[in-house]
């Protein structure tokens, strides 16, 4: 597979988020604008993009059958740093993300990277794909979260669009649900017309 | 009361699928039969309980005593995938008959966010004592398997109706939930 199929898979054909639904409990959980689920998608690129770097060049050591548990401590690692830098950092974005920054571990895109392709793949391509499927898990959420801020609260990157009040469901937990049907839903269509 | 708070808190007003966006991977994954999603709830159950006690004991007399709080993520996900493989070898060893029923769902459950969130929500919450923390994962695991069951339920009848073909399969299975997560706001004003 050439280099540049690896990068760009990630985007729209395996796309993680519409298309493997993979990770789904941030996507929900923490797009309710396009910023947060900018820095959601970002924190998780850099999760993705370490772990499956360090993956792929410690595979040969790693004895089979611990090598779920040997992915997990890698991946946890990584998303302590993110926790503490984040927290040291953006303070603000650390406290509406929440929960939800601890529970990068359990995102199955990263688990299921690390097994599906860096475990098996060399160092520069396991680096492609890490990045190929992290700037598309980001791009869907900054997408869903753009949709829910639009609809919702009127506004995109907390840009004002039109005034009065929007849909408030759209920034609650239903709204998040309905509008990821609705954008699987044309995107499904987008890709039969093709 | 107290108690009684904590349930019907994390039963009906903060359910932890629809309010709190937590394990939606298996919700959407093993909700196409009613009789696979009671299986995942029993699996789920046991673990989040066993877990939630683990974890807590784990946060208020290892982490919090030594001041290696900063640790909480990699210990709490170690013991939570330990923990899996080890109810997997005792169920298997004990009791065949509940393996046999539990079995595939319970590799799956490490990476369930749901065990890791409410693990994590127990032990944070201040005044979460661990008869509280026990209550709060017995409650959570319950709303779990109700907003699971009830979404296999409906999903069953999914399959019967006519549905537009660009909304046929997963987009439509988002709507419902969306408005099976509205029929929940409902609960809001009880607590």
């Amino acid at each position: 597979m050439s280099k540049l199929k690896i990068f760009t898979r990630g985007f729209f054909k395996e796309n993680a988020v519409f298309v493997l639904l993979l990770g789904l409990c941030p996507t929900l959980g923490t797009t309710t604008t396009a910023f947060n689920g900018l820095g959601m998608g970002l924190a998780t690129t850099f999760v993705l993009v370490m772990s499956n770097i360090v993956v792929s060049l410690i595979k040969s050591f790693i004895p089979d059958k611990v090598r779920i548990p040997a992915f997990i401590v890698i991946i946890a690692s990584f998303v302590t740093i993110v926790e503490l830098t984040m927290q040291a950092y953006l303070p603000d974005m650390f406290d509406t993300l929440g929960l939800f920054i601890p529970l990068i571990v359990v995102n199955c895109l990263i688990l299921g990277r690390a097994e599906a392709f860096a475990s098996k793949n060399s160092f520069i391509d396991s680096t492609i794909d890490g990045f190929g499927m992290g700037i598309g898990f980001a791009m869907a959420l900054t997408i869903l979260g753009a949709v829910r801020e639009v609809l919702g609260s009127g506004s995109i990157f907390d840009i004002s669009i039109y005034n009065g009040d929007g849909m408030l469901v759209f920034v609650l937990a239903p709204g998040a649900f309905i509008a990821l049907g609705y954008l699987i839903a044309i995107l499904n269509k987008l890709n039969k017309s093709k | 009361m107290e108690y009684v708070l904590i349930i019907i808190s994390a039963i009906f007003v903060n359910n932890i699928v629809l309010a709190k966006f937590l394990g939606v991977c298996p919700f959407f994954g093993v909700s196409t039969k009613v009789e696979t999603s009671i299986g995942m709830t029993g699996a789920v159950t046991f673990v989040m309980v066993i877990a939630t006690i683990v974890t807590y004991l784990i946060q208020h007399y290892v982490l919090i005593p030594y001041k290696i709080e900063y640790m909480q993520t990699i210990s709490f996900i170690l013991v939570i995938a330990s923990l899996v493989q080890l109810v997997e070898i005792i169920l298997k060893k004990v009791s065949p008959a509940l393996y046999q029923a539990l079995g595939i769902f319970l590799p799956l459950i490490t990476t369930n966010c749901a065990v890791l969130g409410v693990a994590i929500l127990a032990a944070t919450t201040d005044g979460y004592g661990l008869i509280e923390s026990v209550v709060f994962a017995i409650a959570n695991a319950v709303g779990f398997g109700l907003a699971l069951i009830i979404f296999a339920g409906l999903r069953e009848h999914l399959d019967l109706i006519d549905v537009p073909n660009g909304m046929k399969g997963v987009p439509i299975a988002f709507v419902v939930a969306g408005l099976l997560a509205l029929a929940f706001m409902g609960f809001t004003g009880i607590a």
